[in-house]
């Protein structure tokens, strides 16, 4: 095994987490790089995949999942996440729903040098919106996916996942 | 052309124990409805999701019929829910859409085509199992029965008139009769949802 396959998060352990949380519900509008836990949720009998067109869409969708007492998490590209303000403000934040947002980090670099504005923004966009988010690089830190489902219940309000891995962990 | 009162008071002669999201015909279904606790009035949380949120609920909760009133300017944000709605065939959605032709709370201005847009159509291309068109109360009220007796999604095209609102948002008058917390609430202890559960 390669040192970067060994560093990677794999989609397994992604799909692990979202079982352990009781996740019912995947809203979800593919990034670039996540076509095997694509196929591994769809493999998933306790998941429903709904794929939506428009990133903000998912928000609304994942706040009538909640509302009807299942557990929907969201998953998108952080561009989508900024595209979805609105949404997130008023579909998640407005009706207190507690969702956690598995977000591809495109553009994320260790070492904060980066080429893409989509990094660039994301952690401004997040802060912007008071939304508290945890960065999960490789499958040691995978628990953290349920320490912000954890939080999410607790605070009653969105929290985020940034899946710093996307280039290489769920590209296989 | 309808009025938005008029048909909601139809459709509550046959709403039974549906979940109902009245959207924008939500100021005048609170003073119609006589099963508050399944009603979902939430105003408007952030134009263009009213549909996307039916949809989430009907997806939780299958065993019940889902009514949601949408509205053509919210419809038009996000047209792509017609597609996700249609591929995941929720048996039990009912998608009425109220369609003055313009966005009524900001002073009339006309939605984008707003006299050629034919929504039955998009739906069905997108893949309603069925859509309908009415613009007069009476059929409307004579087809409502056998519309909400199919399996859904069902797309019903509704043309209303226009309730334009001109006043500053600060001086209109609040219809709503609960915070939007407690209309989920109390929909949840309705249905019997341990709100304490996991997220």
């Amino acid at each position: 095994m390669s040192e970067t396959q060994k560093a990677s998060l794999s989609p397994e352990g992604v799909l692990g987490e979202l079982r352990k949380n009781g996740v019912t519900h995947v809203m979800w509008l593919p990034d670039s790089e996540t076509n095997w836990l694509y196929m591994l949720m769809k493999a998933e009998p306790s998941l429903r995949l709904v794929g939506v067109t428009r990133e903000g869409l998912a928000f609304s969708a994942a706040a009538g999942v909640w509302t009807g007492g299942k557990t929907p998490v969201i998953l998108i590209q952080n561009t989508g996440l900024m595209e979805s303000g609105d949404s997130l403000r008023g579909w998640a934040l407005g009706l207190s729903v507690p969702v956690v947002l598995v977000v591809g980090y495109r553009g994320w670099t260790r070492h904060g040098v980066n080429s893409d504005t989509a990094a660039t923004y994301t952690e401004r966009f997040l802060h912007a919106f008071g939304i508290n988010y945890y960065l999960v690089e490789d499958d040691s830190d995978a628990p953290r996916i349920s320490v912000a489902f954890e939080e999410a219940r607790k605070t009653k309000r969105p929290v985020a996942v940034l899946v710093a891995d996307e280039y290489h962990g769920f590209n296989r | 052309m309808m009025e938005t009162a008029e048909v909601l008071k139809v459709f509550a002669r046959h709403r039974g124990d549906a979940i109902v999201i009245p959207g924008r015909g939500g100021r005048h279904w609170t003073s119609i409805s006589t099963r508050p606790s399944l009603d979902l009035p939430l105003g408007d949380p952030a134009m263009g999701g009213h549909a996307s949120y039916a949809l989430g609920v009907a997806l939780a909760q299958p065993g019940r019929k889902v009514v949601v009133f949408d509205s053509e300017g919210d419809l038009l944000m996000g047209l792509g829910t017609l597609a996700t709605i249609a591929e995941q065939q929720p048996g039990n959605l009912y998608h009425f859409l109220l369609d003055n032709g313009c966005y009524a709370t900001t002073g009339g201005q006309p939605v984008p085509n707003a006299q050629n847009v034919a929504y039955d159509a998009l739906a069905r291309a997108a893949g309603y199992n069925r859509t309908h068109r009415f613009d007069n109360l009476e059929s409307f009220a004579i087809e409502l029965e056998r519309i909400l007796a199919a399996s859904g999604p069902v797309f019903t095209w509704l043309k209303i008139v226009p309730d334009v609102e001109n006043r500053p948002i600060k001086q209109r008058s609040k219809w709503q009769t609960r915070a939007r917390d407690q209309v989920i609430a109390d929909l949840q202890r309705e249905l019997g949802i341990n709100r304490g559960a996991k997220a």
